[in-house]
């Protein structure tokens, strides 16, 4: 709390803040783009093909697969699953680059001078994932339903026609504002509470390593908790 | 410059300083000197604010440092440079940005005024041409030359150099142990040094405070040193064959 405080105070200068910013939405979002991309579309993919072989009855309109492919990654897949899949990439890259600038006084360095550094290093890395990750997470749902049709049709479960009218069947555009609600809060969950690992370790290169797993370990969880909260507020 | 007054500190674990008093002059080069463990760097922490006296009192000149709110500390801060043992340079900036981070933070100066003094501290530190390496491309010693570059670039009033020889040639050790008295005198700044490097004792220290077990054991300065009676100060100072027999020849 009192960390989250010192985060949360007026940025000493703006234009310092909207550089830091800008980094850390090079750092954290763009260079996440290519692991994102890739596990959206194997995933819509798999998801095309499982469901293709589950409904295998002739009672079941085909279109259902396209139905079932555009609402795993739409309520599920594209916000929880990516954001548990950022965790892990996103989370021990922060915690063990804020750890390592706490080991090696960088952060006492910063204090000397009299600066926030809780400020300094945090917001940029919480504001870019919350204004960022939304993109990556509508990027997704559109690689995902890419890569679900191009195996779907690849394989000859689902035809082109068949899979855009699943797509487009009874669609509820607030799926997406769920979606994006949900990633914007899995953001901030995953950059504060890495960054809160990183900035209390103390001790040498293992205890790094040691906040950079917690990071992941407690992010992913608090994310899995907060799914379900969310789940529960948003869609009841 | 520098006063503490019965500065005490305790970790859960063990006490670290007892009632230490000690008065660090402007101008001058003060070493606070004693074996690994002694308390000097939690002495020297808690003179700039990164730990909490448990009792006692820091002046800045006149200024009680303790009683000051967050903000007149940052604002104090501004006028303090610190070289740490590992240098402590933001590894993800080049030189020239490390020296320009705290102009772009605490003034106003245009882009090119900001190049122009990163351009002189460095030019200072014989660091000139040097701009666009990062730290990871420095050697040892010309990492705490840029810490000095950065430490300085403000124009502080007090400097703090935490084992600034740490890890370096005694060749090297010199240069840096030089250039730290030279920036004090040129610029009237209060140092503080933090060693167990003997060389430095008696190349730079115009004042000098012996901390053992976390007391103050012994003051004085360089020319004082070889007439020093106090045990615990001479068995560390003399701790060497050949500094037993300096001593013995006078």
């Amino acid at each position: 709390m009192l960390f989250m405080l010192k985060v949360f105070k007026r940025p000493e200068k703006g234009w310092i803040f909207y550089r830091e910013m800008v980094k850390e939405i090079e750092k954290l979002g763009l260079n996440s783009i290519g692991i994102v991309a890739i596990i959206s579309a194997f995933t819509g993919a798999v998801i095309t093909i499982q469901t293709a072989y589950n409904i295998e009855n002739p009672f079941l309109p085909t279109y259902l697969i396209g139905v079932t492919a555009r609402d795993t990654i739409l309520l599920e897949f594209s916000s929880t699953i990516v954001a548990l899949i950022l965790a892990g990439k996103v989370g021990s890259n922060i915690a063990s680059e804020i750890g390592t600038m706490r080991v090696t006084e960088q952060i006492d360095a910063l204090e000397i001078m009299g600066v926030n550094s809780a400020n300094y290093l945090v917001l940029p890395k919480i504001v870019a994932a919350m204004l960022f990750n939304p993109l990556l997470c509508i990027m997704s749902i559109a690689v995902g339903i890419t890569g679900g049709w191009a195996v779907g049709v690849f394989t000859g479960v689902i035809s082109t026609q068949d899979y855009l009218d699943g797509i487009l069947y009874i669609f509820i555009p607030y799926y997406i504002t769920y979606a994006i609600i949900k990633t914007i809060a899995f953001a901030f969950i995953i950059t504060s509470v890495s960054s809160f690992y990183g900035y209390y370790v103390s001790g040498g290169s293992l205890e790094v390593g040691q906040s950079s797993t917690k990071a992941v370990v407690y992010s992913s969880v608090i994310v899995l908790l907060f799914n379900l909260i969310l789940t529960q507020l948003l869609l009841s | 410059m520098i006063r503490v007054v019965n500065v005490s500190k305790a970790f859960p674990d063990r006490i670290v300083l007892q009632n230490i008093n000690a008065e660090f002059e402007k101008g001058k080069t003060n070493l606070i000197i004693g074996r690994s463990g002694s308390g000097k760097t939690v002495l020297m922490k808690s003179i700039v604010g990164l730990h909490e006296v448990d009792k006692g009192d820091i002046y800045y000149d006149d200024t009680h440092f303790n009683s000051l709110s967050f903000n007149e500390k940052k604002n104090l801060r501004k006028e303090v440079g610190m070289l740490f043992q590992g240098s402590a340079l933001f590894d993800s900036a080049t030189v020239e940005e490390n020296v320009v981070y705290p102009l772009d933070m605490f003034t106003n100066q245009t882009r090119t005024e900001k190049i122009e003094r990163a351009n002189f501290c460095l030019r200072r530190v014989d660091m000139e041409n040097s701009n666009n390496l990062y730290p990871s491309e420095l050697s040892g010693g010309m990492k705490k030359r840029v810490a000095i570059a950065r430490a300085i670039a403000l124009n502080p009033r007090y400097l703090f150099c935490d084992e600034p020889n740490s890890g370096l040639d005694p060749i090297t050790s010199i240069l840096i142990d030089e250039l730290i008295k030279e920036i004090t005198e040129e610029y009237g700044i209060t140092t503080i040094v933090n060693t167990h490097d003997m060389n430095s004792v008696m190349g730079i220290g115009d004042k000098i405070i012996f901390i053992h077990e976390g007391k103050k054991w012994w003051e004085g300065t360089k020319e004082e040193v070889l007439h020093s009676e106090n045990k615990e100060f001479n068995d560390f100072v003399f701790a060497s064959k050949l500094a037993k027999q300096i001593k013995l020849g006078g």
